[in-house]
């Protein structure tokens, strides 16, 4: 990969170098961001199309899908659920959007260590197939939380998923050890660490928690491994060892790790609210240092997943306190966002129409969290419905709609052409209505104590649940005009500028797309990132 | 620790074009090993809560396991690997010093230890494989443990203790390989004279994990072998 | 966190530490294993675990501060694996609490 010395004005890092080999071994970190957006896309097709089979499946009390069974229900559901925040959420933002922008955001030429980076887009593809081997052996049923004692004796199946989350903990690793270099080191001249753009450091924050939590995974599925092969004992009560012991290692990843999956999501949304409001962000410094907030209180509150595990009622009550300062934080963002868009001039673009979404829905999300971190309402909801339309609104109705708005924003940068908007718009419509559809009821079945994880459920809850299995289709078909609009983008999409949205940050400064050095000339930084009119 | 390893043309070295300076490079290869460092802490350290939430389940437990593992065996192997951390430290000190043969040398005698450590570990290994002292459900030696004060007492769960020492110590052993074969990495390209008081950032590298797996001994050591 | 232009840290990395340093931490650390031993033979009671585990961190600190240089090193440095040893300690922190409180039959063992 030498540098050109002469620089035609078409050269960008898309026709830098040709051909599928240097794909595969490319070293550029905008490359290496597409990889990710292909498999992310190819592994959100696939835990798709398993949640609308779940749904179906729910449509009716009794079986709807003939021969599905209880067995084949829940490996759908554990694999909708792994493939989901393994191979989807995870890697969503921060491997693919985060890959691709991070260096632009910083004016620097590449991320810190390139060769890590593609190794870590190799170690989610290892994990993957690995964790995708399991079907092979029969399927686990665990769900994708792995919760001994089930785990140890149920099925083959489960240590090969082990070792696949193994694998693919190493991508999130590297990715984060990256991004926490690179944010270091390679800043542009002048751009001190105030005035780095809110994406990085959501990033930043994100991948201190990369870091510091993924190793402990890696442990715990290690452990279960050698619980299932050689009977170790840690987690088995039956040779003295602590089944709770096993959702505090679990927890002390997997909380956290919930955090991996929405800090990058607010990074995009501080972006999309000041690019499309054509306003300075209101509280840059509240936003930045928020995201840190959250990092850090992430390790604190884990044991909010197992109030009714058996853990002690004395760290049921610490935990319970200390999650409720995550809403302190996470309020400061949402209060920052709504002030930013205070009087300015809004442009309803599909991104801010997600962007808005988001906090919409991620408001309602966060608040139920509060329902969930209170003890007393905890046992009631627990393991009900109440919960799985509780995250939800987090995952799918925060972090994905994150996901989608970033997508429309950068994909004139990244492509060098616009998307279709009028099919991006039903997109909008079509996910922000299904979504409501589906996980709305969901908080009713659960508030009226329906189970989660069942293969079936009493008659009495049958109507909510055809609302809810209406509102999955509606979901479907709205990313099928996704699609679509991405499609007709590539297909005919009109040339976009170098800036077409009127954004300040670093990217928007080089054409579209990018030419494979990122900046001809390093850029000097002398004002924050959002500096309008 | 391979990214310290970006680019290295021939036999001058260059620093990768997204840095400023060879210096730059040096300073974020660095950071990155320790961060990466601070993974392996926590992967450790997860052990380290699972044995301290089972010593304060069980006081007994693992000074009865402590019975059966020879402290001497230890203490050798703790001695063993801090010289390795010596010469491993020296031999970053001499390829500063652009000595390569010294350098050379002191890698080698690193490596040395390693096995050392290896061989040693393995005695250890095979001799409790041969009494059945295997983790967990494939235990099938005595649960009967004599005490350093005579007693004898059956201790039911003493399984978790050999699953904790092989855990902890197997982990480590992997470790050790690991290690070692980075420094014959490292070594091949001191013997190239690749090195000098401006670029040592591989031997740096793997010195700094080397260092780290004899950190995680200095604290098995005294919490499998020494348990009071 | 926020530590200006990379371009400032760039110098004074290259401290090379004296021969005669490495030889007195080694010694060191050779003389903490032996008392590490010999305090094992000395009944410390319920402190036992602690002091060995106060010994081996007096020895993990040596060979952090001088055969992994960080004396000589930026401050970031040791704030990373600062932070790794402290969140660490947050993990121990609340699973020990959690087993201290559980109300559980005590087991025989």
């Amino acid at each position: 990969m030498a540098a050109s010395g002469t620089h035609d004005a078409n050269e960008n890092y898309l026709n830098h170098e040709k051909g599928l080999w240097s794909w595969l071994t490319t070293l550029d970190h905008k490359r290496i961001g597409v990889l990710y957006a292909i498999t992310v896309a190819i592994f959100f097709f696939v835990g798709g199309l398993a949640a609308l089979a779940i749904r179906t499946e729910l449509f009716s009390a009794g079986e709807t899908i003939p021969n599905l069974g209880p067995n084949g229900y829940n490996r759908l559901m554990t694999y909708h659920g792994a493939i989901m925040v393994f191979l989807v959420i995870i890697p969503g933002i921060p491997a693919f959007l985060g890959n691709f922008v991070l260096p632009l955001h910083l004016g620097a030429k590449d991320v810190a260590f390139p060769r890590l980076n593609l190794l870590s887009w190799y170690c989610l593809l290892a994990g993957a197939a690995i964790a995708l081997t399991s079907l092979l052996m029969g399927g686990a049923d665990t769900g994708w939380t792995f919760y001994t004692p089930y785990s140890i004796n149920s099925a083959p199946a489960v240590v090969m998923m082990a070792f696949g989350v193994f694998v693919a903990g190493f991508s999130s690793i590297l990715t984060g050890l990256n991004f926490i270099v690179t944010t270091h080191k390679l800043r542009a001249p002048g751009m001190t660490m105030n005035r780095i753009p809110l994406f990085v450091w959501a990033l930043y924050s994100t991948a201190i928690i990369q870091v510091l939590a993924t190793p402990v995974l890696a442990i715990t599925v290690l452990l279960l491994a050698m619980e299932n092969i050689f009977g170790i004992g840690f987690f088995d009560e039956s040779l003295g060892g602590d089944p709770v012991l096993f959702q505090h290692f679990f927890w002390f990843y997997s909380h956290p790790a919930v955090y991996i999956m929405i800090l990058p999501a607010f990074g995009v949304i501080s972006e999309l609210i000041t690019a499309f409001s054509r306003k300075t962000i209101f509280g840059y410094t509240a936003i930045a240092y928020s995201s840190l907030a959250i990092a850090a209180v992430s390790f604190f509150v884990w044991g909010h997943h197992m109030f009714t595990s058996g853990q002690s009622e004395v760290a049921s009550v610490l935990f319970s306190i200390l999650t409720m300062l995550v809403g302190i934080p996470t309020a400061i963002k949402v209060f920052n966002w709504v002030a930013t868009m205070y009087k300015s001039s809004i442009n309803l673009a599909s991104p801010m129409l997600f962007a808005i979404g988001f906090i919409f829905l991620f408001t309602i999300g966060g608040v139920t969290g509060i329902f969930l971190a209170t003890i007393a309402t905890n046992i009631h909801f627990h393991d009900t419905y109440f919960v799985v339309a509780h995250f939800h609104y987090v995952m799918v109705g925060g972090t994905l709609m994150a996901i989608m708005g970033g997508i429309y924003y950068w994909f004139p940068k990244m492509f060098g052409k616009m998307y279709h908007e009028a099919t991006a718009r039903l997109s909008f419509l079509g996910i922000f209505i299904g979504f409501n559809v589906t996980f709305y009821p969901q908080f009713l079945l659960g508030a009226n104590g329906m189970p989660r994880r069942y293969f079936d459920y009493l008659p009495v809850y049958e109507p909510l649940n055809q609302i809810s299995t209406i509102g999955s289709y509606l979901i479907g078909i709205g990313f099928v005009f996704a699609a679509i609009s991405i499609l007709i983008g590539f297909i005919k999409g009109e040339k976009a500028g170098a800036n077409p949205w009127g954004a300040r940050t670093l990217e928007w400064t080089i054409p579209s797309p990018p030419p494979h050095h990122n900046f001809d000339k390093t850029p000097i930084i002398t004002a924050g990132p959002y500096e309008f009119r | 620790m391979s990214s310290a390893d970006q680019h290295a043309h021939g036999t001058g070295h260059h620093y990768a074009h997204h840095f400023e300076s060879a210096e730059h490079e040096y300073s974020s290869s660095k950071q990155g090993i320790w961060v990466f460092l601070c993974t392996e802490i926590l992967m450790f350290g997860g052990l380290f809560v699972g044995y301290a939430v089972f010593h304060h389940m069980y006081p007994l437990l693992f000074k009865a396991g402590s019975t059966f593992v020879d402290w001497r065996m230890g203490a050798a192997n703790t001695v063993v690997l801090l010289t390795s951390s010596l010469t491993m430290a020296l031999g970053i000190y001499y390829a500063q010093k652009r000595d390569a043969a010294k350098s050379g040398l002191m890698l080698l005698i690193t490596i040395a230890c390693g096995a050392i450590f290896m061989v040693i570990k393995y005695f250890e290994y095979s001799h409790k494989i041969h009494l059945g002292l295997l983790p967990g459900s494939w235990f099938h030696g005595s649960l009967d443990v004599t005490f350093a004060d005579g007693t004898v007492q059956r201790v039911e769960n003493l399984p978790l203790y050999f699953s904790f020492y092989y855990m902890m110590t197997g982990l480590h052993g992997i470790h050790v390989l690991i290690g070692m074969s980075l420094i014959f990495w490292a070594w091949l390209r001191v013997r190239k004279n690749e090195f000098g008081p401006h670029y040592y950032t591989p031997v740096e590298g793997v010195g700094l994990f080397w260092h780290l797996v004899d950190l995680v001994w200095i604290y098995l050591f005294p919490l499998l072998y020494l348990v009071s | 966190m926020a530590h200006g232009q990379h371009a400032n840290d760039a110098h004074s990395e290259h401290h090379i530490i004296p021969f005669g340093v490495y030889m007195k931490v080694f010694s060191a650390l050779i003389a903490l294993t032996v008392i590490t031993v010999l305090a094992a033979r000395v009944d410390f009671g319920a402190f036992g675990a602690a002091v060995a585990f106060g010994i081996a961190t007096v020895k993990a600190v040596l060979v952090l501060a001088y055969f992994m240089h960080l004396k000589y090193d930026n401050m970031l440095n040791r704030v990373i694996i600062a932070s790794g040893v402290f969140f660490l300690i947050v993990f121990y922190f609340f699973c020990i609490v959690d087993e201290i409180t559980r109300i559980v039959e005590k087991n025989t063992l």
